[in-house]
């Protein structure tokens, strides 16, 4: 029991930093532009396999470092050619827009690499073991990627608190005019939050790619997960996304780490029912797809701000 | 002849609906039926985000809930007419999208009334979010959705009307022509009720409206119970054309699909996803036996017209009535047909391009071999045509982009 605790939660949290990864991205961009980028995942998935492309021909670690930066060019030039073009057309025509993006570049992954997943894994020694509990090991990798979640966090506090350009960002996102009027080049700021944004999202999926798997269907996976994630979180808000996250990525591993029924859980509380029924017979791990779903159908009901947002969608 | 004026559209769409089955061929007959199917599902669609400015991506939740309901009534038919009484055993399979609309409805009327509080971003999430809790829901429970198999049954029971025993796809044809007819002109009706014109007027303006004393929610609340029950009608529509109702149609791909033939026919005309239904379900279906990179296709399409023609291609339909109208059509055509020129020479490049990628990475090209061409990737003549076109397709825009703006 203890065991199954320990490993939940490490792996929780994990998966918790991962959809933080994805989901600052999103926040930054929809605090400052307005826009939910439906095709954020997909921006992770092109991460991914970057990383798998380029790894074949530089090595894991250098891949690491250059898939991130090529997903934020590839943003930052649908941000400057695309999204700004049909901006002029309201939100729903800009939802429109990244929706179709999301299609197409899910297809174009289809197109180059095919349908079946690509064995992108990292190299062999991150596969040992970190260390040992339980008689179950931990391997580097989910360390490493930890660090790395971690490091992230640090900088991008760093960045937007604590330089110039972040002090341009944070004021962009009240006062947008404002900073257009002091003769920032607000529109370039946007790209390349834009480009950020996404660079997040390609990092994501750099680290995440080989944890949960490199195929055409990930985008599609954790895509409308991210999107509970921010506004469970509240939009616009990096602390409630990132509680948000956390609650998520613990809440669907816990669900699916515990094997228990409807019915074991009324049998705790002295009901008792058929085991096998249809409805009785449930268990925890088949709910563990809806939970982030019930979650955001719930708080849109009863909070339709978030956990700590200040404005409604 | 002005006072046929009003109902021409429709005789002639009666017509068409009368003679499309004797100018098509027998094969062609399954593609119209799924074309009924998608013409219903568009426009109900459209009720909901271009008449009520609501951007939903759940919709087809209704569409597959109320599908269920119809096969599940459907068996029902089949039971009770095996035993010869009961209700059942009097319905016919013929008025089951009845059966599906009533599902339909029914669903948006108990989920609806939380989720019409705000229109816009909000309104979009809470819909995904419902259109996915339903996909995983159905999962949870295989004696009411099937599991993975869906549910099967068969279309043959029960009372027949009109003498269409619905054994052959060209009886389902008439019984598409009559329920896509219905739809249509009841949906078309719809918007000429004073909630269809209030549902505009809360798309527009909702503070004003609240104003004057239509609270918005309430307006919201009555379009979506009607959308969602229009959308069960078209899955009732589904259900008789299948025989089988797989989770497939509950899932985000299929709201996905409403949105992209809604956006590309035109959100802001009435036909528009009449266009939009016709075109995208011909592109998938045809195209899917040349090429095994449709879906990028539509997607493309999807993109463009979201990112050039705002309007859709209704929108470029009615921009050719209206300079027929105003008889200004001899002073643009030129620069119309220039610019068409264009956009084709920029679709040629696209589709070699995306054939050759195809060719290097998987091998093997259907669409070269259907047109009996010998694509070679490694040639630099093959990737010299691309950019040839491109080019010819920008020299033409550019050169003519004055005697468009002359003339606009």
């Amino acid at each position: 029991m203890l065991e199954t605790i320990v490993f939940s939660t490490l792996n929780g949290i994990l998966y918790g930093l991962l959809l933080f990864m994805l989901s600052s991205g999103l926040t930054l961009i929809f605090s400052m532009m307005g826009v939910l980028n439906f095709a954020h995942a997909s921006f992770y998935m092109l991460g991914a396999y970057f990383a798998y492309a380029l790894g074949l021909h530089v090595g894991f670690w250098p891949a690491l470092f250059l898939a991130p930066c090529l997903v934020a060019v590839i943003g930052a030039v649908v941000e400057r050619y695309g999204l700004r073009r049909v901006h002029a057309s309201g939100h729903v025509a800009e939802l429109l827009f990244t929706f179709g993006l999301a299609y197409v570049i899910d297809e174009l992954v289809h197109l180059f690499w095919g349908s079946i997943p690509v064995s992108y894994v990292p190299p062999d020694y991150m596969q040992n073991a970190l260390f040992t509990l339980f008689g179950t090991d931990y391997s580097i990798y989910r360390g490493v990627t930890m660090m790395i979640a971690v490091f992230m966090f640090a900088a991008l506090w760093f960045l937007l608190k604590k330089t110039r350009v972040g002090m341009m960002i944070r004021a962009a996102l009240t006062h947008g005019d404002m900073v257009g009027h002091l003769g920032h080049n607000v529109p370039r700021l946007f790209m390349g939050v834009f480009g950020f944004g996404c660079a997040l999202a390609g990092l994501a999926g750099v680290i995440g790619g080989p944890l949960l798997n490199t195929e055409p269907g990930m985008a599609q996976t954790l895509g409308p997960i991210v999107f509970v994630v921010v506004v469970v979180g509240g939009m616009g808000s990096l602390i409630g996304a990132f509680y948000a996250s956390l609650l998520i990525g613990l809440l669907q591993t816990f669900f699916v780490a515990f094997d228990a029924s409807i019915a074991d859980l009324l049998g705790v509380i002295g009901i008792s029912v058929d085991p096998y029924g249809e409805v009785t017979g449930i268990t925890l791990a088949s709910l563990a797809p809806m939970t982030p779903f019930i979650l955001l159908v719930l708080i849109l009901i009863f909070r339709p701000r978030g956990l700590m947002g200040e404005l409604e969608p | 002849m002005s006072v046929f004026r009003p109902f021409a559209p429709w005789l002639i769409s009666l017509a068409v609906l009368l003679l499309l089955p004797a100018v098509t061929g027998g094969s062609a007959v399954s593609v119209i039926n799924v074309i009924a199917i998608h013409i219903v599902f568009a426009l109900s669609y459209n009720m909901l985000l271009g008449q009520g400015g609501m951007l939903s991506f759940g919709h087809a939740a209704f569409f597959g809930l109320g599908s269920y309901a119809a096969i599940h009534a459907m068996n029902a038919i089949g039971d009770a007419a095996y035993a010869g009484e009961g209700f059942w055993a009097h319905f016919p399979v013929f008025l089951l999208p009845l059966v599906g609309f009533a599902g339909g409805a029914l669903v948006a009327l108990v989920v609806g009334w939380p989720f019409c509080r705000r229109a816009g971003t909000a309104f979009a999430m809470i819909t995904l979010g419902l259109g996915e809790l339903v996909a995983t829901g159905t999962q949870m429970f295989p004696s009411v959705f099937g599991g993975e198999t869906g549910v099967f049954s068969n279309r043959m029971v029960g009372p027949v009307w009109f003498g269409l025993e619905l054994a052959q796809p060209a009886d389902v044809y008439w019984f598409m022509a009559f329920w896509v007819f219905a739809a249509v002109l009841a949906m078309w009706a719809f918007t000429r009720t004073p909630l269809g014109r209030m549902s505009n007027a809360v798309r527009d303006n909702p503070d004003r409206t609240q104003f004057i004393g239509y609270p918005p929610r309430n307006v919201r609340f009555l379009v979506f119970i009607a959308s969602g029950g229009m959308a069960g009608l078209a899955g009732g529509m589904a259900a008789v054309n299948y025989e089988i109702v797989t989770p497939e149609s509950l899932s985000l791909v299929a709201s996905g699909l409403a949105l992209v033939m809604a956006a590309v026919g035109g959100l802001g005309i009435f036909y528009g996803p009449i266009v939009g239904a016709v075109v995208v379900t011909l592109m998938n279906s045809l195209l899917s036996d040349f090429t095994d990179a449709s879906v990028l296709y539509v997607g493309i399409v999807f993109l463009a017209v979201v990112m050039f023609a705002p309007s859709g291609l209704a929108g470029g339909l009615e921009q050719i009535r209206q300079a027929l109208h105003r008889a200004e059509l001899a002073r643009k055509w030129p620069g119309w047909l220039v610019g068409a020129a264009a956009v084709i020479a920029w679709i040629l490049a696209l589709v070699l391009t995306v054939e050759l990628v195809y060719l290097i990475r998987h091998g093997d090209d259907k669409l070269a071999q259907a047109l009996g061409i010998e694509l070679d990737a490694a040639s630099p003549l093959a990737w010299g045509t691309v950019v040839i076109l491109l080019a010819v397709g920008y020299g033409l825009w550019r050169v003519t982009a004055k005697h468009r703006e002359a003339n606009a």
